[in-house]
């Protein structure tokens, strides 16, 4: 079957989908967007989160047709300017959070969705929020030393 | 070349050696462009799919593939009959099929191979290939596997009774008689390394007979050897690049999918990419051995250890993957970082129908440290003492010697981590503020709001080897090129050292950049093109691969300077390459770098050995086996809701030598994740085994801690310095994960008082009150 949806700004169609197949897999495996990841395919880990009409999802858990007609931003897309990077994923390289990083995409597109609808969180909240993405390599400390960067100079530079 | 005629200012090259220089991934992996083995693709590739014994233990009767291989979009379905070269495989000992043939030996074992050219093609087809099985009983206890009427899974093996090793060592006087003895019987769970990345990976047939593999591995050229004989081509007709990692943990010591993938690849002649799913990964590589130990204790009244017998059973599962050296691990160290004149140590690790298990982060010393430990608070508490005094008082220092007769020469701050972390300021008792659901047991399932909370503090310090032992020679290779582009010098690291997240490819940038004073280094993607870097195992990737990185820079910057000094007075002692400058110490900066390399590219290639180590004599376990210890101790805070045995790690404070710190904000990125490791093994991971089958094979039932699990911590980082090796460094990676589980064990005991004899803990052992797990006691 065909898809059609809006992949970070662009309007796509992806041909020969079966119906069986993920918003993950169509995203991964057919449109050359393997940012978001596949560490367990089961909606556990968070590492293919990414936004569905600006609800933060779990690619996996979502088939690609319902994913039709509809807006899907990846980790891909969070840079306003492709040279740039955005301020959470600065960040992230800068507190040290990126180890082996394959659940960086998905902590990134999470980071991203909480400092929008939250700019200051309390750490609590930064550890509720980010419960749903597991880390295996880093114990999670640097990651909170991100987030933090991330929303002091987001909140200094009005961006997001 | 002419004496310099004008001042220029030097710079140091930024990111060198103790910086916290950028990782050159770390771009593409915050951006989600970074390939990782699961992130391959090529034109008209296949998709493989294994299809894998549902029994833990049977004899295949008979293989039918015909109705598979008649579905549609299916274009290969191969069995152990396809396998063109060695039929079995394995690090220590080649006992493990790559295909089943007359029988399986684990829940999970691969028998048939499938490519297809959809993902789900390939599962409907492995739903529908027919093998008939006959169930047998599996051996599931280690202890009555090596009971002599038990059935040998193994016939070929070298031990009788299902014994892999044996490992034996006496020091001292074995009948020594002590005024205070403790004992105590320690179980440990399956721990799974649960990297996040799955097992995956893309191979290519070159169209001759050849193949390119590309996959995420800790050791490409164990690789290569083991690959190259099962499909029994030469070793320059398989080249292996390493893929992006998703973490290892010494899950990917072994192989999984790497012959499974090529053997499709040149069957099909088309680009095969292989992918596990988490269920699958599960099955797909070893576990951390589970553990049974019995310990004894002796002391002085006053506290000093007088021997220790410990009798240590690993679990190897099917097959024997690293177990022989994990064995010898948990016995060398199984009697912690203390010295202690006498011990009777007996390490066994046995096969059974359980998941085959090998390496995992800590490797046997992690197993040990939980028994020794435990058994320090025991004595501890039979002699009235402080915990920490008694280890204080029995800490092991430089010049020890361990039971294996080996004196320990590099530095052993036992007593000085122990201080350290004895002497950080602890947590507050109360959090002051709004009641925080996540900072109590039970968190936000609003299980208390502090009744029947306990606190309890407690104390862990572990040690362990770097690199391999007992004579193996793991050296390392680098290939370093210096030339110069468009008037700046660039430098080319080549070595097949596998970076899987840890940060050994900003290591050699960092190394070539102080050696040369250089900024622009180049570090090629890792593969076979280059000679062995030995695995990223062992905490010894920094020392050996970081090791021969600065020889070859040594290399080249003699040849360089000694070029350079033509036309010049002096030495070339007495000069020096600093900011793409070469200095000379008494006339300042004689040229630019560039200019003194002009055209020529300079090129040297060092392979770094460590020092020669000693078998253990099989029948004392005297020798000197290993080339250097690291050490790390924790302190654990932790409350405990007693009325419903839920635990919250409050907060956990590590002090670790690491020698020198290459990169401090790594090496904290490897203390606190290595710490996370030993918590989830302290209080939630445990694959579940019930009768050699696993029961929660996902994330969903087999948990790794979040970060509400993983409480603050504060880290006091040493840097000693190994005499034995460059920049003194020691590994980082390893040590956390031994120290942080007995502490976290320790505080839960002090909070709850119960015994806790097995990790990982559960809600209710804190119901158990006997010596031996599971009992209820009084």
């Amino acid at each position: 079957m065909r898809i059609n949806l809006r992949v970070n700004g662009e309007q796509s169609a992806v041909d020969d989908v079966w119906e069986g197949e993920s918003l993950l897999h169509v995203l991964r495996e057919r449109m050359a967007l393997p940012g978001s990841k596949n560490a367990c395919e089961q909606g556990e880990c968070g590492s293919c989160s990414v936004y569905l009409d600006g609800a933060l999802v779990c690619a996996c858990l979502v088939l690609a047709a319902q994913a039709e007609g509809r807006e899907v931003v990846t980790v891909e897309g969070l840079a306003t300017d492709h040279d740039d990077l955005h301020p959470v994923q600065q960040a992230f390289l800068e507190a040290g959070a990126v180890q082996c990083g394959f659940c960086t995409p998905g902590l990134i597109v999470a980071t991203h969705e909480l400092l929008s609808r939250r700019p200051d969180p309390s750490e609590s909240e930064v550890r509720e929020a980010l419960a749903g993405n597991l880390c295996r390599c880093t114990g999670y400390e640097k990651i909170l030393d991100a987030v933090a960067l991330a929303g002091r100079r987001m909140a200094a530079g009005g961006a997001g | 070349m002419s004496a310099p005629t004008k001042t220029i200012e030097v710079t140091r090259v930024r990111g060198g050696v103790g910086e916290n220089a950028a990782r050159p991934d770390g771009i593409p992996k915050v951006t989600g462009e970074f390939a990782y083995s699961s992130d391959l693709w090529a034109e008209g590739m296949l998709w493989g799919a294994t299809v894998r014994s549902p029994h833990p233990r049977a004899r295949i009767v008979s293989i039918d593939i015909a109705k598979a291989l008649a579905l549609p979009g299916v274009w290969a379905v191969l069995t152990h009959d396809d396998v063109p070269g060695n039929k079995t495989y394995g690090l220590e000992i080649p006992d493990q099929p790559v295909l089943a043939w007359d029988q399986t030996r684990y829940q999970g074992e691969p028998v048939v191979l499938i490519a297809a050219d959809h993902p789900e093609t390939a599962t409907r087809a492995a739903d529908l290939v027919d093998i008939f099985y006959e169930e047998l009983d599996p051996i599931t206890d280690p202890e009555v596997a090596m009971d002599p009427g038990t059935d040998v899974l193994h016939p070929e093996a070298k031990n009788p009774h299902n014994l892999i090793r044996h490992v034996r060592i006496r020091s001292g006087d074995p009948d020594a008689s002590a005024d205070v003895v403790v004992s105590g019987e320690y179980t440990i769970g399956m721990q799974d390394q649960a990297f996040l990345g799955p097992e995956s990976g893309l191979a290519v047939p070159d169209g001759e007979g050849g193949v390119d593999l590309y996959v995420a591995t800790q050791w490409l050229h164990v690789d290569l050897d083991q690959l190259a004989g099962a499909l029994g081509l030469t070793e320059d007709r398989v080249r292996i690049t390493l893929a992006g990692v998703g973490g290892a943990f010494g899950a990917r010591e072994d192989l999984s999918m790497q012959i499974h993938c090529c053997m499709l690849a040149l069957h099909t002649n088309r680009p095969v990419k292989m992918m596990y799913s988490r269920e699958e990964s599960f099955f797909g590589h070893v576990h951390r051995h589970p553990a049974r130990m019995y310990y004894e204790h002796g002391a002085t009244r006053d506290g000093d250890l007088v021997y220790v017998k410990a009798r240590i059973i690993l679990d190897g599962g099917a097959y024997a993957s690293s177990s022989t050296a994990v064995i010898s691990n948990a016995t060398c160290f199984a009697v912690g970082p203390y010295e202690v004149p006498n011990a009777t140590l007996d390490g066994y690790v046995v096969y059974t129908d359980n998941p085959p298990c090998g390496a995992m982060r800590g490797f046997g010393s992690v197993q040990a440290c939980f028994g020794h430990e435990s058994q320090m608070d025991k004595l501890a508490d039979a002699l009235g003492m402080d915990p920490l005094e008694l280890r204080i008082r029995n800490a092991m220092t430089t010049g020890s010697k361990l039971p294996t007769g080996q004196i320990v020469q590099g530095p052993a701050p036992v007593k000085e981590l122990l201080e350290s972390v004895r002497d950080m300021p602890h947590p507050d008792p109360t959090p002051s503020g709004p009641l925080d659901l996540t900072l109590l047991p039970g968190g936000v399932s609003n299980t208390t709001h502090g009744e029947g909370v306990r606190r309890g503090v407690g104390y862990g310090v572990g040690f362990k080897n770097i690199a391999y032992s007992e004579g193996f020679d793991d050296y390392s290779t680098a290939r370093v090129k210096l030339w110069s582009a468009g008037g700046e010098p660039i430098v080319e690291v080549h070595t097949a050292a596998a970076e899987v997240g840890q940060g050994v490819t900003t290591i050699q940038m960092q190394i070539a950049r102080t050696e040369l004073g250089v900024e622009q280094v180049v570090v090629l993607p890792a593969d076979t093109q280059v000679r062995s870097a030995g695995s990223t195992s062992a905490s010894r990737q920094t020392w050996m691969t970081g090791g021969a990185v600065r020889k070859a820079c040594e290399a080249i910057r003699v040849r360089v300077l000694t070029d350079a000094l033509v036309g010049l007075d002096g030495d070339p002692g007495d000069l020096s390459l600093e900011g793409g400058k070469v200095i000379s110490s008494s006339l300042g900066v004689v040229a630019d770098l560039a200019d003194a390399i002009g055209d020529a590219a300079y090129e040297e290639t060092y392979e770094y050995h460590h020092k020669k180590t000693f078998p253990l004599d099989p029948e004392t376990g005297q020798g000197d086996a290993h080339v250097a210890f690291a050490f790390s101790a924790h302190r654990a805070t932790c409350d405990v809701d007693t009325e419903l045995g839920l635990v919250k790690v409050v907060e956990l404070a590590t002090a670790q030598d690491v020698g020198k710190a290459i990169n401090p904000q790594a090496v904290e990125g490897q203390i606190e994740g290595g710490t996370a490791q030993g918590l989830g093994l302290a209080v939630m991971e445990e694959i579940q085994v019930k009768d050699g089958k696993v029961m929660n094979p996902s994330f969903t039932d087999y948990l790794i801690p979040t970060i509400l699990d993983m409480p603050p911590m504060q880290i006091d980082v040493m840097e000693l310095g190994d005499p034995d090796s460059e920049y003194g460094v020691k590994g980082v990676g390893e040590p956390p994960t031994i120290s942080s589980t007995p502490a976290i064990l320790a505080a839960l005991r002090n909070a709850s008082e119960k015994p806790l004899t097995h990790i990982p803990v559960r809600p209710d052992h804190f119901l158990w009150s006997g010596e031996r797990p599971g009992e209820l006691g009084p």
